[in-house]
């Protein structure tokens, strides 16, 4: 799509040369950048490449240790937020920083608050972000608390605040993550509007898609290195992906025909509260079968976390069963369904996934620390605890090598998650279940991640797959289970999955 | 571009240095001290030098140290498998009494029986006594180092009391109890300690805590309690995650930590005092188990290290008044060495702020 506000003339934005050295680590070697008038920019990178550091540079958060930035041609000197601010920068960060209990419109206007004397002009401020809130079509109910709003409406109110101050430069730190696909496109048309008003763009992200559907020009940072800028309208999706890892990458899955085999899990009229008490999960019913992927897709808070955490023996519920092979693992301690077939690729790999002090290879025994070879008579087999973690690392590929013995803590996410799946693969039970198993992880790894989840499939074992990317769901799963209001309200084969079908289920909508 | 670390880099990145820099540093601010009160510092620090150059010497510091060290191994567990021991003082006070009454009341039981009743006596009611905690945290949630701190205060009360008691008071004038009997002391005889010009309380505890130092060792590295026990330490959601039971590991890291502190309290009493005093204050032996296991940086054989420089400093520290230098020199000294191994802390927190980002 070509954008006929583009500026090419007018660059606001002109990062030169930056160099970012944290001690001997150079995070950031020689970045450039221009960001034009009217332009959606896009920052692609794996995790750790660096988007997030030279981003922080722009915004006052960190000071370049070498290298000038210009904004609107004239150099400026970024010490802190106020800086960028004054310069005309807002940032949108991935996680937002509002307080829950204040209005929508208390919210925008929080320390930059119109006054009448020495009292705040509530009236004055509410006016004001109602007008800004229709110029741009971000809309937004100005009265309502944060806590009472989605996620989606959660974001617009950060925009508004970037704009209320003035912003004619918005920094958008992975600005989707958490939003639903037709959220995410009301998203990218507010910032067409945006751009149609001369603001510019800078946004952040590993997702190829968005970049092709919003963005004007994509510059890609490879482990710290300038890799280049390039035309969106000139490249595809795997252009993109083999610039950000440095190699070619498939998308596709590879996964050949297979029958369902025997039910494994058996989630029968499971009822349970969350960790407040309220009831969350009303009657949910779900199978799993041998041999078949069975994806959870749904908006987060809707009991895919409560329902988890009961399969897996983390929470109780309240009524209801679930079975493993028929065996009832309900209401039981973790142990006894780990004893009976689960296994299980946790959603916060650094809460439940890894104890990140302990080394690689005692990670690895996390389960079966007690059991034959790795230990007998109480003590510790160090030795054949050492071979394990050896054969893991390099059958996972798990980097860097010879790391058996390094704190897990010093991984790199993807590499953290490859000891888990690794961990959990070769317990070899009939059940996997992996929640948001690629969340926060790089194109590389996420296709070897997949790869492992479908080889599990392959060689016969259910699988239960809970993620908020839709992509991935579609993808992997041989079934799609819409969970909404804590029970499964449409069933679908996974081949006939369609991605705004789906949206209009995940937000509740009625089949007719 | 490889860059040359930084000095604070390097001192962070190795313990060793860090601690020795600490303990300099304790010393010099010590001098400063000195230097105000118009003291020599040569003729302190030489004194305090000088308490080590005989046999009797180094055996009084051995005698002074084997509590610290036990105490020190109990923080030290302790801090290992993620509760902070702060109730050694208690568990350490109780254990002590419980080996008391056993040593008096069972008094002509044959020594072997009677030092190994003792020292069962104190253990289990040191693990008691960190248990009764544990299951206030694990059933009701309650803050363990609140609990454990008034604790802290009953075990003191507590055996005030029983020391009061008719059958375990002395029957002298004195406000302590009885002397336990000679067959549950630990001293070594004393014909012995004559000809070899050792300490008068020269005694068989460093053996013991030799023994529990390996023991320890073994239980935190090579033993699946120990991985069970760490894992929860370091991150209870995994553990549980893993399968691990964690309320029943919490409680059994207290119980062990505590079943040490008893001990100490044990040692102590066979190996120095001999009765126990009716007190007007916590005696602090708890207390300076977390400084030992922070000196020690809770290794087993750094703890044992520690605990040997802290009873140096208590014997040495007690001969300061000979040169008119106070004797609560040796708490500044302390004190300081401290505030700078904890400063590690913040070091290592600021290299971590700068080597996150990127």
């Amino acid at each position: 799509m070509a954008n006929q506000y583009l500026d090419m003339s007018t660059p606001v934005i002109e990062m030169r040369d930056i160099v970012k050295r944290f001690g001997d680590f150079t995070a950031n070697d020689g970045i450039n950048l221009t960001v034009h008038k009217g332009e959606i920019h896009a920052i692609l990178g794996e995790n750790g490449a660096g988007k997030s550091t030279l981003m922080n540079q722009l915004y006052g958060l960190l000071k370049p240790t070498s290298g000038d930035i210009l904004v609107n041609g004239k150099k400026v000197d970024m010490s802190t937020p106020r800086d960028a601010i004054a310069a005309g920068i807002g940032m949108v960060h991935q996680h937002f920083m509002l307080v829950q209990p204040f209005t929508v419109t208390e919210n925008i206007v929080l320390g930059d608050e119109p006054v009448k004397g020495v009292t705040l002009d509530m009236d004055k401020a509410r006016k004001n972000v109602v007008e800004i809130s229709e110029r741009y079509g971000l809309s937004i109910d100005p009265d309502a608390k944060i806590e009472d709003i989605s996620v989606g409406m959660q974001q617009r109110v950060e925009i508004l605040k970037a704009l209320y101050r003035g912003a004619d430069i918005l920094i958008l730190d992975e600005p989707t993550s958490s939003l639903t696909p037709q959220e995410i496109e009301e998203l990218i048309k507010i910032m067409h509007n945006l751009t149609a008003d001369g603001k510019s763009i800078l946004l952040i992200t590993h997702k190829l898609k968005e970049i092709k559907e919003s963005a004007d020009f994509c510059t890609i940072i490879r482990m710290g290195k300038y890799i280049g800028t390039v035309e969106v309208a000139q490249v595809d999706e795997n252009d993109l992906a083999s610039m950000m890892v440095g190699r070619k990458v498939t998308f596709k899955v590879d996964k050949p025909e297979q029958e369902p085999g025997k039910v494994v899990l058996d989630v029968k009229d499971l009822r349970g509260v969350d960790y407040r008490g309220v009831e969350i999960l009303k009657g949910l019913n779900l199978q799993v079968h041998a041999g078949e992927i069975v994806g959870i897709a749904g908006i987060d808070g809707n009991g895919q976390t409560e329902l988890v955490e009961i399969i897996t023996g983390l929470r109780k519920g309240t009524s209801g069963d679930v079975t493993i092979n028929g065996t009832s693992v309900f209401n039981k301690p973790p142990a006894y369904g780990f004893e009976h077939g689960v296994s299980s690729i946790p959603a916060d790999r650094q809460k439940h996934g890894l104890v990140l002090e302990f080394s690689i290879e005692d990670n690895l025994i996390l389960q079966n620390y007690e059991k034959e070879p790795f230990s007998s008579g109480g003590i510790l087999q160090r030795q054949k605890i050492f071979e394990h973690a050896t054969q893991s690392i390099e059958t996972y590929d798990i980097r860097p090598k010879q790391s058996e013995k390094r704190p897990a803590g010093t991984l790199s996410g993807g590499n953290q998650q490859k000891v888990i799946i690794a961990r959990e693969v070769q317990n070899d039970k009939d059940l996997l279940i992996a929640v948001n198993p690629t969340r926060g992880l790089d194109v590389g790894a996420i296709e070897y991640v997949h790869k492992y989840i479908v080889e599990q499939r392959n060689k016969g074992k259910a699988v239960l797959l809970v993620s908020f990317e839709l992509d991935e769901i579609m993808s992997l799963s041989d079934v799609i289970d819409v969970i909404f209001d804590g029970s499964i309200i449409t069933t679908i084969p996974g081949k006939e999955a369609d991605e705004n079908y789906l949206g209009l289920m995940m937000a509740g909508g009625k089949k007719e | 571009m490889k860059k040359k670390k930084s000095f604070l880099e390097f001192v962070s990145d190795n313990k060793f240095i860090h601690i020795l820099l600490s303990i300099i540093l304790g010393f010099l601010i010590g001098a400063i001290f000195l230097v105000i009160m118009r003291l020599s510092v040569g003729e302190a620090y030489g004194r305090l030098l000088k308490s080590i150059t005989s046999v009797k010497g180094i055996t009084y510091v051995i005698v002074y140290a084997v509590p610290y060290i036990v105490a020190g191994l109990s923080v030290a567990f302790s801090f290992k498998t993620g509760v902070f021991n702060i109730g050694a003082e208690g568990q350490f006070v109780v254990g002590s009494m419980a080996a008391a009454i056993v040593g008096i009341r069972l008094g002509t039981l044959p020594k072997p029986v009677l030092i190994i009743l003792c020292f069962l006596a104190a253990m289990a009611v040191g693990a008691l006594w960190g248990i009764i905690v544990a299951f206030l945290k694990t059933k009701w949630g309650i803050n363990e180092v609140l609990s454990m701190i008034m604790f802290n205060w009953i075990a003191f009360y507590l055996s005030n009391f029983i020391a009061g008691l008719p059958g375990i008071k002395s029957d002298g004038s004195a406000e302590a109890t009885q002397n336990i009997s000679d067959n549950a002391s630990m001293l070594f005889p004393k014909e012995f300690i004559k000809k070899m010009d050792f300490a008068p309380t020269a005694n068989w505890g460093i053996f013991v805590a030799i023994v529990i130092m390996i023991v320890i060792y073994i239980i935190i590295d090579k033993t699946t309690l120990g991985y069970r026990l760490k894992a929860v330490g370091f991150n209870k959601n995994a553990a549980e995650y893993g399968g691990i039971n964690v309320n029943g590991s919490i409680m059994t890291a207290l119980a062990i930590s505590g079943a040490l502190a008893g001990l100490a309290g044990a040692l102590q009493l066979m190996g120095m005092g001999g009765r126990i005093s009716i007190f007007s204050s916590q005696e602090g032996f708890g207390f300076a188990g977390i400084v030992v296991a922070l000196i020690g940086c809770s290794n087993p054989f750094g703890v044992f290290v520690a605990g040997l420089f802290y009873g140096w400093l208590m014997y040495g520290g007690s001969k300061l008044n000979l040169v008119g230098a106070p004797t609560q020199l040796i708490n500044v000294i302390v004190g300081t060495v401290v505030f700078f191994i904890a400063i590690s802390v913040i070091f290592s927190n600021l290299k971590y702020l700068f080597r996150k980002k990127g």
